[in-house]
C-alpha cells in the first residue's frame, strides 16, 4: 500500500493518462511507481489467492473492489460487506428500452460521420443470457472504446495519439429475441494511462447492460484474445480468478468474420439469475413499441 | 398476458460475467440529453433529487455516474419506454447522472409512492465511478413515514448508525438531499443481491467467505 501523499497524487494526476512520449523523460508527475513494483504487488495478491484456492476458499467471480494495484479502487471501495438484501418490488423489473429510445445504425460505429474510420475493422457479436441461460431479450446494451490509435473523444484524454474525425467510438443495440446483439467497430488501440509508471492499458470495448432485473445491471469490458498486457494492468487483474479472467476475453470467430470486410468476435454475457417469473410481452416493454 | 415457456434450465446456473470499471472516459458515451430528467423540471409534482459523491478522503469524486430506478408518485413500477430520447411528458422511471467537477449529482423526478399498502417509498440507486470495479447498488428512502421506515425490511436489519445513510433529507423547497460515501465513518449502506450471499464482494477478503 502506498503512502497515502501517493493516493492523493494519483487520485488527482490520473484524469489524464500519461502525456510523456518518450522513455527515460518522464514528467514531473509521473507515478511513483514503476510496472516493476505493481507486478511485483499483482503477484503478490495473485500467489496469495492461489493459497486460498488451495485450501477451503471458493474461487472469486467478480472484481475485488479494494485492489491496491489499481490506485484509484483504494478510497473508493466500500470497508464494509455489502449488506445483503432481497430485492424488492422495483429491484426486480429493469427500466424497458425500446427502438424509440436507438436507432437500428447505432450499432454501427463506422458509419457515424463522412468517412471511414481508420484501423482494422470488427464485427464484435453475442447473446445476452441470464443466471438461468434465458435469453436477455429488448434490452438496452451500450458500448463505448477508444479509436485505433488508443484515444478517446473525452477532454481528458490528452494522450498524444490521433483523434479520428471519422470514429467516436460510441453504439447503442436494443438485443435481439433470443438476447443477441452485433456492433460493427473497429478495433481499439492500447492506450497508456497514470496508475504508475509505463501503465498501458490492453485494448478493451467497456459494455453497458441491463437485464430484466434491476439487480442484474451491469458495466464491464471485452477484452482481445492473447493480449500481451493481460499480466501487466491492474484492472484486468482485479479479477483474481484466470476462469474469471477469461470470462471478459472474446473469441475469434471465423464464421462471424465477413468476407473482404472484417474480422469477427464473439463474446457472450451472462447476467445474473432472474428472481420474478418473467413474461414474454415483458421482453420488448410496451407492446405498442414494437413495429 | 402469455406466460413464456419455460426454457429448459441449464443444469448448473451460468456463473456471471464479471464486472468492470466505467474508467474516467464514459463521459462522451453514457450521458444524453435529458438523462437526469426524470420529467420536465418545474412540472407539476417535479422534485429536485441531489448530492455529492465522496471518497474515503473525504473529498468529492468528479467523475462518477448515477443511474436512479423508482415508481411513480403513485408507487406504480412503469414499464415505459423512452428514457433515451425523452418526449417530455412519458415518466419511465429510469434516469442517468453524471456527477459534476465538485461530485454533485441532481435529477429531477417526483416522490415514488410506496410500491405496497404500508411499505416504505424509495428510490435504487446503481453507482460507477472510475476507480469503483463494480457498480454498487443502494436506495434512498424517503425521510417522511417513519413508521413504515421503521417496519422496511432493509432498514430494520441495520443498525441505527448505518440505516441513516440510506435516508434522503427533505430540504425547504420540498426536494431531497443524499450524499453517497464510498468509504469512512459514514459510508453508505451498499447492497448484495446474490442468491447465497457467500461471497464477501466488497473487501475480497477470502477469510469472510463462507466456502459451502
Amino acid at each position: 500500500m502506498p503512502q497515502d501523499q501517493t493516493v492523493q497524487q494519483l487520485e488527482s494526476d490520473e484524469l489524464v493518462p500519461a502525456a510523456e512520449p518518450h522513455a527515460g523523460h518522464a514528467s514531473s508527475d509521473a507515478a511513483a511507481h514503476t510496472q516493476a513494483d505493481l507486478s511485483a504487488e499483482i503477484g503478490a495478491l495473485s500467489a496469495a489467492y492461489a493459497r486460498a484456492l488451495a485450501g477451503v476458499a471458493a474461487p472469486e467471480t467478480q472484481p475485488r473492489l479494494d485492489y491496491a494495484p489499481y490506485r484509484s479502487s483504494i478510497l473508493r471501495h466500500p470497508t464494509k460487506s455489502l449488506h445483503h438484501a432481497d430485492p424488492e418490488t422495483i429491484e426486480l423489473y429493469s427500466p424497458a428500452f425500446g427502438h424509440q429510445d436507438v436507432h437500428a445504425l447505432e450499432a454501427d460505429l463506422t458509419i457515424q460521420h463522412n468517412g471511414e474510420p481508420v484501423g482494422e475493422r470488427i464485427i464484435v457479436a453475442g447473446k445476452v443470457l441470464d443466471g438461468d441461460g434465458r435469453p436477455v431479450a429488448g434490452q438496452l446494451v451500450e458500448i463505448w472504446q477508444a479509436n485505433a490509435a488508443g484515444r478517446y473523444i473525452h477532454k481528458r484524454d490528452q494522450h498524444p495519439a490521433p483523434l479520428d474525425p471519422n470514429f467516436t467510438g460510441v453504439g447503442r443495440c436494443i438485443t435481439g429475441p433470443d438476447g443477441s446483439y452485433r456492433f460493427t467497430t473497429i478495433k481499439p488501440g492500447a492506450y497508456p494511462w497514470k496508475n504508475h509508471l509505463n501503465a498501458w492499458r490492453p485494448a478493451h470495448i467497456h459494455f453497458s447492460m441491463f437485464g430484466t432485473e434491476f439487480t442484474q445491471r451491469i458495466v464491464t469490458q471485452m477484452y482481445f484474445p492473447g493480449d500481451q498486457l493481460f499480466p501487466l494492468d491492474p484492472i484486468y487483474q482485479s479479477i483474481v480468478d484466470q476462469d474469471a479472467r477469461d470470462r471478459l476475453v472474446a473469441r475469434y470467430d471465423h464464421e462471424l468474420t465477413g468476407p473482404e470486410w472484417a474480422l469477427g468476435y464473439t463474446w457472450d454475457i451472462i447476467l445474473s439469475g432472474s428472481r420474478r417469473t418473467w413474461t414474454e410481452n415483458e421482453a420488448f416493454g410496451d407492446a405498442g413499441d414494437e413495429e | 398476458m402469455s406466460t413464456l415457456t419455460p426454457t429448459p434450465l441449464t443444469p448448473t446456473p451460468l456463473t456471471p460475467t464479471p464486472g468492470q470499471t466505467v474508467g474516467p472516459f464514459y463521459g462522451y458515451a453514457l450521458p444524453f440529453s435529458k438523462d437526469n430528467e426524470l420529467l420536465a423540471p418545474g412540472s407539476p409534482g417535479s422534485i429536485r433529487l441531489q448530492g455529492t459523491v465522496y471518497d474515503g478522503a473525504g473529498h468529492a469524486i468528479p467523475d462518477a455516474i448515477l443511474e436512479i430506478w423508482q415508481p411513480d408518485a403513485g408507487g406504480n413500477i412503469v414499464r415505459r419506454t423512452g428514457s433515451l430520447v425523452r418526449d417530455g411528458y412519458t415518466f419511465t422511471g429510469w434516469g442517468r447522472a453524471a456527477v459534476g467537477n465538485t461530485g454533485v449529482y441532481t435529477f429531477t423526478t417526483v416522490n415514488p409512492g410506496p410500491t405496497k399498502p404500508g411499505g416504505a417509498a424509495f428510490i435504487s440507486v446503481a453507482v460507477f465511478a472510475r476507480g469503483l470495479m463494480n457498480r454498487l447498488f443502494t436506495r434512498i428512502y424517503l425521510p417522511e413515514n417513519e413508521e413504515a421506515l421503521a417496519n422496511d425490511p432493509l432498514l430494520s436489519s441495520l443498525d441505527p448508525e448505518r440505516r441513516r445513510t440510506l435516508i434522503a433529507r427533505r430540504d425547504p423547497d420540498g426536494g431531497l438531499s443524499w450524499d453517497i460515501r464510498l468509504q469512512g465513518g459514514d459510508e453508505t449502506v451498499f447492497l448484495d443481491f446474490q442468491q447465497d450471499g457467500s461471497l464477501d464482494l466488497a473487501t475480497g477478503d477470502l477469510a469472510t467467505e463462507n466456502p459451502a
